[in-house]
């Protein structure tokens, strides 16, 4: 029995002495292959007597697990430190930076038109477009503009070439001309949202020679004035996402629409911060008003049966406003630095039920 | 239109302050864009009086004054002037530390000069913002209240400048003003009477209207008349203030009267010496190529179009609009004939307009002129030039009437209700509208009025047109605010081009691309670079000789914005638009594109990844990008190897489906860039929205059954030798059309041309995934497969395996 335990000994202290996985396979093999010591052993107990068989066996049996599992174990600890090892190999910086990706941006006349395009849609507007290029019937004569009267004066218009028969087209001074080909193309009840290009040969700080109008117009037999202040009230605080705006309807002029009115907002400017919102001052942000009978007339419709009110508003002034862009001009420089700055993520699509502004 | 307080209050009885005025000016239409009161800034400026005034010790020109300030209590202040006439005993005005001076906007300190300390400051005129006098400072009369602010000894007007909307030519003279406040009930019109001046003998200057009916059409009436004896002076102060403040130079009193009048009623008035007339006077149309010196001191020449106001001799008015330099008044004149006559608005207008005048005459004659206001205008001008130039009237001479302008308009106060949600009874309706000056004819049982217009009111013709004044006057402020009424759920609104832009806008921001929005115009070369340059296509007045063409692509704009980004240290620049480029001149000759490029490098310097050149591929990429986010079957598109001479030959191609193109994209043209002035290479590509069909309408919005099988598939690679000059496309419609069944998917996954090949060949390398759907594949399946494959291939190409 001394043997057995010495056996039991060495072979221990040599799954302890092996280093690497070759090495404890001879270990392994040595003791408990078919030609290892434990194994030679086993063979002895043929010619034991059989109490002597059962205790040696049993002893044998317990030193063959013992070394095993020793082997076992010693090979998960080797292959753990082996990993542990390579791990440590492959170590990297992590404070590199990553591959570079670059990222777009929306402008903010396209993020503002699917604002504005959220909000009316909820009040039932469908969208209706128009071409840049008009003629005069379209932007001025329907609109009740009559030939030589001052008010075309009020919009300095880019012309085109004169024509075989001697008109003129020219880049549409307003989005109004979608109200003609609306109502020219559709019966009433009508409620459309115009949005698009719009030119005026100016150009100054305030001023582009192009920049983006939206046009609201509601035909029917019953909506008045009272109905358009609700409209505007509700447009205005569902896009700068303020309540109870202050609202002034000023009395106005203009050719298409009768009584006429200029709509400014409350403001504050309180350290050079503009808020929208109550506060000491007013901010003119768009034209309204009835629409015309004559203009009515022009489209075929009877103004003694249908009626209605039509509005106009600056993308990018509404734009300016709610984001704090300081010069309108700079919309148009395709500055990438501002590009980035005032623009928005491809995925920043304004919803009413997940808020419109980022 | 300028006007000061005390101008108005002459017309308005009230006692309202001047913010309640101005609030209500603009919430009558009539829009305050600015009032200029030196009542609150001169506020702090006190009445003091010098007691003594002696030598600066250490200065000629300086004086060492003792100023008593009125204040009880306060000590006299020792103050350092300057001025020559600052002296003992004179009242003055006193500016004392911390009080703002207006001229400088600087705050007043405490100072030393030369030495001695000076408490405070005796003002100028200027230094006050009260003129340009500064030869002195301020003499105040002797009995001036010592000790109180000088806003209460000075007759400080304030100066109000409204917006006139071009339908309200009435409220260009500030009796329109007033009248329109009363209505609000901002006070009352004070009655006008303008009372005749007999005219004690008939004038030798007489006056015809023209020959024909185009020129009594132009001028329906003209009123004259002749005052002699007159001595044309200065006018007296209050005159001279009155014009200053409102932004006006007294030029002597003859032309003072005429503005005078001309911003008191809207009545336009023109004054001749008189003995500078040759004969009578004739308003008619001109000769076309007459000539004549302004009172501008410019030369015009006329037209046929033009009014002029002829003598004998020829032009001495240009009608409406400027009196000519040769004929007009000066110190020496003695005799005047005045002009008040009337005049066709849209003639005034489109002469105005043609000769680039803007006269206060023509503001007023191209909105409308009262027509009624000839003869009450001539008599309150004949009194005021007796009063301050003495001598003696003719009778009037009044050649021709004023237009027909009498219409009777009904309003039925119902009709305010319907249009503006206003519940008026009649007596509201027809007290606002007799305010205005309107004659209520009649009233029915209903309620209905009949109204006459005032003759002031062009504007009014309709009776529309008096449910906006009745709305006006009676407050926009005071209509109910009611929400739109609507479905109580919304439905969709967006077209399906409108939904197809928006994704395909997204899309591409998401591939990296910035949005960019720029002009609808360009330079007409790079226009002509792109395919256009139509001149039916070319402003007629553009805003600048660079943009002076429609663009027929976007694309010029946004390589050119690329190039000025990298001109501002941006390199790498990855731009697009979505907009209107232009075919033709006709409305609608416009498509709706996405365009983008991409310049310089695919990225920045990387520690691990290099950057390269872009190229036509990425132009590809963004463009099926856009495409597929714009609903287009991607999987139906070919590709050809053909693009618009802007695109690089053997670098672009147009991606079509059946004959139609969706899109193009590619390198730009090396000799384009140049034209440009913009550095290579630019991959650029043109999506055409409009072009993408419309999704087939479905009756529902289920998906087709997902088939996935449960069959393992099996990827097997080709290398093909064919002619460099065959396309990859052919190689690969053709191994997918092998079998169509079986064939999942064909991918390129190399290509080699080179020296291991025969020259003008090329190997290219596919990757055909078979999919079965019924069973595993056997080797024989898959031999089948693999040689229809190869037989398919060397079919449409005529190349052939590679060994």
């Amino acid at each position: 029995m001394e043997d057995l335990e010495t056996l039991r000994a060495e072979l221990m202290s040599a799954v302890e002495a092996a280093s690497d996985p070759a090495a404890l396979e001879e270990v392994r093999v040595s003791a408990l292959g078919k030609k290892g010591r434990v194994t030679a052993l086993m063979k002895a107990l043929g010619g034991m007597d059989p109490e002597q068989r059962k205790a040696f066996g049993q002893e044998m049996n317990r030193v063959k697990a013992a070394v095993a599992e020793a082997i076992d174990q010693r090979r998960a600890a080797l292959e753990a430190a082996a990993l542990d090892a390579r791990l440590e190999r492959e170590r990297i910086d992590v404070t590199l930076p990553v591959r570079p990706e670059s990222t777009g941006s929306i402008h903010p006349i396209s993020q503002t038109w699917d604002e504005v395009v959220a909000i009316f849609a909820q009040m039932g507007f469908a969208i209706a477009e128009g071409p840049d290029i008009e003629d005069d019937f379209h932007n001025f004569t329907a609109l009740n503009f009559p030939p030589d009267h001052p008010a075309r004066e009020m919009h300095d218009t880019f012309f085109l070439p004169e024509r075989a028969d001697g008109t003129r087209h020219v880049l549409r001074t307003h989005t109004s001309p979608v109200q003609i080909r609306t109502l020219l193309g559709q019966k009433p009840p009508v409620r459309v949202l115009a949005p698009g290009r719009t030119y005026r040969s100016d150009s100054d700080m305030t001023h582009t020679p192009m920049f983006h109008q939206f046009e609201g117009l509601v035909i029917d037999q019953s909506t008045h004035m009272g109905h358009l202040k609700g409209c505007l009230q509700e447009f205005v605080e569902a896009y700068f996402e303020v309540d109870n705006v202050p609202m002034r309807f000023r009395p106005s002029f203009f050719p298409f629409t009768e009584p006429s009115a200029e709509v400014d907002i409350g403001c504050s400017r309180k350290g050079g911060e503009l808020r929208i919102g109550a506060g000491d001052d007013w901010l003119e942000i768009l034209g309204c008003g009835m629409v015309h009978p004559n203009v009515l007339r022009a489209c075929g419709l009877d103004p003694a049966e249908y009626q209605g009110f039509a509005f106009g508003m600056g993308l990018e002034r509404i734009a300016m406003l709610k984001y704090g862009i300081p010069d309108l001009r700079t919309f148009f420089e395709s500055d990438l630095r501002w590009l980035r700055h005032y623009g928005f993520g491809a995925l920043d699509v304004p919803t009413l039920h997940g808020g419109l502004g980022r | 239109m300028k006007f000061t307080l005390s101008w108005l209050k002459e017309h308005l009885e009230t006692d309202a302050p001047l913010e309640a005025i101005t609030d209500r000016l603009t919430m009558l239409g009539l829009e305050v864009e600015g009032v200029t009161d030196l009542r609150s800034t001169l506020a702090p400026f006190t009445v003091a009086e010098v007691l003594t005034a002696e030598k600066h010790p250490d200065a000629d020109k300086l004086r060492l004054c003792t100023v008593r300030t009125g204040t009880e209590g306060e000590a006299d202040l020792q103050i350092i002037c300057g001025a020559p006439n600052a002296r003992a005993g004179i009242k003055v005005v006193l500016a004392r530390p911390g009080t703002t001076i207006p001229e400088s906007g600087q705050v007043l300190k405490v100072g030393k000069i030369r030495g001695v300390e000076s408490r405070g400051m005796m003002c100028s005129s200027r230094e006050l913002g009260l003129g340009d006098d500064h030869s002195g400072i301020i003499e105040l009369p002797a009995d001036t209240p010592l000790g109180v602010s000088i806003t209460e000894v000075l007759p400080l007007d304030p100066m109000i400048d409204i917006a006139i909307t071009p339908n309200r030519p009435d409220c260009l003279g500030v009796r329109g003003v007033a009248r329109d406040l009363a209505a609000s009930g901002l006070g009352t019109l004070k009655p006008l009477t303008i009372e005749p001046v007999p005219g004690t003998f008939d004038s030798p200057v007489r006056v015809t209207l023209g020959p024909d009916e185009a020129d009594r059409d132009a001028c329906p009436q003209y009123v004259a008349r002749y005052i002699r004896g007159v001595k044309n002076g200065e006018s007296p102060q209050w005159v001279k203030d009155r014009l200053t403040a409102i932004g006006l130079r007294p030029i002597s009193a003859l032309v003072d009267v005429t503005n005078l009048i001309t911003y008191e009623y809207g009545r336009p008035l023109h004054v001749f010496d008189a003995d500078k007339l040759t004969g009578d006077i004739q308003p008619r149309l001109a000769t076309a190529g007459a000539t004549i010196a302004a009172l501008d001191d410019k030369d015009y020449t006329l037209s046929a179009e033009d009014v002029a106001i002829c003598d004998d001799a020829g032009p001495q008015g240009i009608g409406g609009i400027m009196g000519g330099r040769d004929t007009g008044c000066t110190a020496e004149t003695v005799n005047v004939v005045l002009e008040s006559a009337l005049f066709d608005p849209r003639r005034i207008a489109a002469t105005g307009r043609r000769l680039g005048i803007d006269s206060d005459a023509r503001y007023r004659f191209d909105r409308g002129v009262d027509p009624e206001s000839a003869i009450p205008g001539t008599e309150a001008a004949t009194r005021l030039i007796l009063d301050w130039c003495g001598g003696e009237a003719s009778h009037l001479v009044v050649a021709g009437a004023p237009p027909a302008w009498r219409t009777e308009i009904s309003l039925d106060p119902l009709q305010v209700l319907r249009l503006c949600g206003l519940r008026l009874d009649t007596a509201q309706c027809r007290r606002i509208l007799e305010a205005l000056g309107c004659e209520v004819l009649a009233e029915d049982a209903y309620g209905v009025l009949t109204v006459l217009r005032p003759s002031w009111r062009p504007d009014i013709s309709d009776e529309h047109d008096l449910v906006e004044e009745v709305a006006r006057i009676h407050g926009f402020n005071r209509i109910p605010r009611i929400s739109l009424p609507r479905d109580p759920m919304p439905t969709p609104v967006l077209t399906g081009a409108q939904v197809r832009r928006v994704a395909a806008r997204r899309a591409l921001a998401a591939r990296g691309l910035s949005e960019s929005v720029t002009w609808s115009f360009q330079p007409k070369a790079h226009a002509e670079a792109f395919g256009g340059g139509l001149p039916a296509l070319d402003l007629a007045n553009p805003i600048s000789s660079d943009l002076d063409a429609m663009r027929p692509s976007i694309l010029p704009n946004l390589a050119t914005a690329a190039q000025r980004n990298a001109d501002r240290g941006v390199p790498n620049a990855a731009l697009f638009e979505v907009g209107p480029q232009f075919h033709g001149g006709e409305p609608g000759e416009q498509q709706m594109v996405a365009a983008g490029v991409r310049v310089g490098q695919s990225g920045p310097r990387h520690w691990d990844t290099h950057p390269r050149t872009v190229d036509a591929y990425d132009a590809k990429a963004d463009a099926l990008a856009a495409l597929t986010a714009a609903g287009a079957p991607v999987g139906n598109l070919q590709t050809v190897a053909e693009a618009p001479a802007w695109y690089h030959p053997g670098r672009s191609g147009t991606l079509k489906l059946g004959p139609k193109v969706l899109a193009r994209f590619g390198e730009l043209h090396p000799g384009v860039l140049k034209t440009l002035d913009v550095k290579g290479p630019v991959a650029a590509f043109e999506v055409f929205l409009e072009a993408v069909p419309e999704p087939k309408a479905k009756p529902t919005k289920a998906r087709p059954l997902l088939n996935a099988s449960p069959f393992q598939p099996v990827e097997r690679d080709f290398a093909f030798l064919v002619n460099a000059d065959v396309s990859a496309e052919t190689l690969v419609r053709a191994a997918k059309g092998a079998d169509k069944a079986l064939i999942a998917d064909v991918a390129v996954f190399d290509v080699y041309q080179g020296e291991r090949l025969e020259p003008g060949k090329t190997s290219v390398a596919l990757c055909v995934t078979l999919q079965p759907t019924e069973r595993t594949l056997t080797d024989e399946d898959i031999e089948a497969v693999t040689k229809k494959i190869v037989a398919a291939v060397v079919k449409a190409t005529g190349g052939e395996l590679r060994a």
